[in-house]
């Protein structure tokens, strides 16, 4: 299947110079529809989250255009590609599950390297340039099991980071964190994405957190899951602490909880 | 306090001494069958420094140090291959519980018709049971690696091949150091009772037997206590490489 001309396109979410489009995609478990010919595009160099109801279909979405798990029909490409053909990055929610706690935290961040083709110096100058980045002030040559799980995540995120991905997928990366630790890491990966203009997918389930990390959120329904709103949210960063109680922002989260609401009440 | 509690299991080991002696002064048992602590110990240092039993001890750990690495060569990879397909170890798990819990014992007559009645007979009917022991556990602990690990390795760009090398094997390894616990155990059991009763010359199961035909109860009682050292420290000595090799288990 082909992506489809732009004079054919009849939805506004989808777009002319989308990073990852999405095709025709159908999945079922058993006799569950998760999704049914769903078309969406994701926007280039923008962080897109995603929210919606428990079980629609949030994380089984990005798994499939990341490719850890099959589809049963559709297409998907990252920049016209196939995923195979395409640097990506990972973050996946349970980081004590993800990491590697044989190696030691530098190692960890240094082994997707390994399957690009880079000197040793080149190597060394992304780590270092990565590490300048996050500010890091924790001790990369502890193993991950000595480590904080804020640490723990933060290693995972720049482990996914240093291939220089061309899409960043972070599955509710921050939910097994407390809070204070969360808004930390909020803003680090923000910090990130100005430095870098990474094209983002982040899962959440907490509005606020989708909202405050946006450019567009992207609202599904129950499944079979349907594109209940894509929400523009173009609050200049960097966003702090105050930026919640931004008209701007209170408008759209009230917007946003509104179609929430009404799509979890029609299941 | 602290150092105190080091010191507790000395309390078992001096409660044991002192139940002993008891037995031995009140005659309760035949003094000719329950020689003193003291007369066994001397036995065992007699024996050790210099003595014959020293010889057997060598016999015995070299023995069982064949068996558990030829076990180890053949179970491990093995292991790996079968667990990094659960069908495939579906289907012959089966075989491997079966042969797992047929006691290795019962394979003698077979091997000594096959192997007679050298070393090498003792030696392979401990690497069978041994290595069925280490194949379980290793195929156990493939299989058991954490899928979002598997995943994230995949994700990173590692192909099938380097995620078997470098998430599933490393995953496996708390449990191969159980299987390579429990299979050292075995492998001992078997080559004592094979020392015993297969035409053997040397090794701590001939010198228990031996001993005891000749009513050389201490030699007898070193024998044993021997025997029990030498099966504590190879216990100790997995869980040592076990610490330094699997830092992160149970993290
Ligand atoms: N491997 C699977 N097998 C069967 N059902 C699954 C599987 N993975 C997810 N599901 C089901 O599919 C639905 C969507 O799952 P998921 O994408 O994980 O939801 P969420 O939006 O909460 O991330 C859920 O109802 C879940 O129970
Ligand atoms: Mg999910």
């Amino acid at each position: 299947m082909q992506v489809k001309p732009i004079e054919q396109r009849d939805a506004d979410y989808l777009m002319d110079d989308a990073h990852v489009t999405i095709r025709g995609l159908s999945k079922k478990f058993g006799d569950v529809v998760i999704y049914d010919n769903f078309d969406f595009d994701i926007p280039r160099n923008k962080i897109t989250t995603v929210f919606g109801p428990n079980g629609c279909g949030k994380s089984t979405i990005i798994n499939m255009i990341a490719d850890l798990m099959p589809r049963d029909a559709g297409e998907i490409l990252i920049n016209g590609k196939p995923v195979r053909e395409t640097r990506i990055g990972y973050v996946f929610q349970n980081y004590r599950e993800a990491l590697f706690p044989w190696l030691r935290a530098i190692d960890n961040i240094r082994y997707p390297l390994q399957f690009l083709n880079l000197s040793k110096a080149e190597q060394k100058q992304r780590v270092d340039k990565l590490v300048e980045y996050f500010g890091v002030k924790i001790d990369l040559n502890r193993y991950p099991y000595q480590m904080s799980g804020g640490q723990q995540q933060l290693v995972s995120i720049m482990r996914s980071l240093v291939v220089e991905p061309e899409v960043l997928f972070l599955d509710e990366p921050f939910s097994a964190l407390d809070y204070e630790m969360t808004l930390m890491m909020r803003d680090q990966l923000q910090k990130v994405f100005m430095e870098t203009k990474t094209t983002m997918v982040l899962v959440s389930h907490d509005l606020e957190e989708a909202i405050y990390l946006a450019d567009w959120v992207l609202l599904l329904s129950r499944h079979p899951a349907q594109v209940a709103d894509f929400v523009n949210f173009d609050l200049p960063r960097p966003r702090h602490a105050d930026s919640v109680i931004d008209p701007h922002f209170v408008e759209v989260k009230a917007s946003c909880l509104e179609t929430f609401q009404r799509e979890v009440r029609k299941g | 306090m602290k150092i105190g509690t080091k010191f507790y299991p000395l309390f078992g080991v001096l409660g044991l001494v002192v139940v002993w002696y008891l037995g031995v002064l009140s005659e309760i048992v035949d003094p000719i069958l329950l020689p003193s602590p003291g007369q066994t110990l001397a036995a065992i240092y007699n024996g050790m420094v210099g003595g014959e039993l020293l010889f057997d001890f060598l016999r015995t750990i070299e023995r069982t140090a064949y068996s558990i690495l030829i076990a180890s060569v053949i179970a491990i990879p093995l292991g790996i291959f079968l667990g990094s397909s659960e069908n495939l170890y579906r289907s012959v798990e089966f075989v491997v519980d079966f042969f797992r819990s047929t006691p290795a014992s019962a394979l003698f007559p077979l091997f000594l018709v096959i192997f007679g009645v050298g070393d090498q007979t003792k030696i392979l009917v401990a690497s069978f049971g041994a290595a069925l022991v280490i194949l379980f556990n290793v195929a156990y602990g493939v299989m058991n690696a954490r899928e979002t690990r598997l995943l994230a390795a995949k994700v990173m760009g590692a192909s099938r091949f380097r995620v078997l090398t470098d998430v599933m094997l490393m995953e496996s390894m708390p449990q191969t150091f159980v299987g390579l616990r429990n299979g050292v155990s075995l492998a001992l059991v078997i080559v004592i009772v094979a020392e015993m009763f297969i035409g053997s010359v040397d090794g701590l199961g001939y010198r228990v037997i031996n001993a005891q035909m000749l009513f050389q109860m201490p030699d007898m009682y070193a024998a044993i206590f021997v025997s029990g050292a030498l099966g504590y420290g190879f216990n100790l000595l997995f869980l040592t490489l076990e610490k330094r090799f699997v830092h992160w288990s149970g993290k």
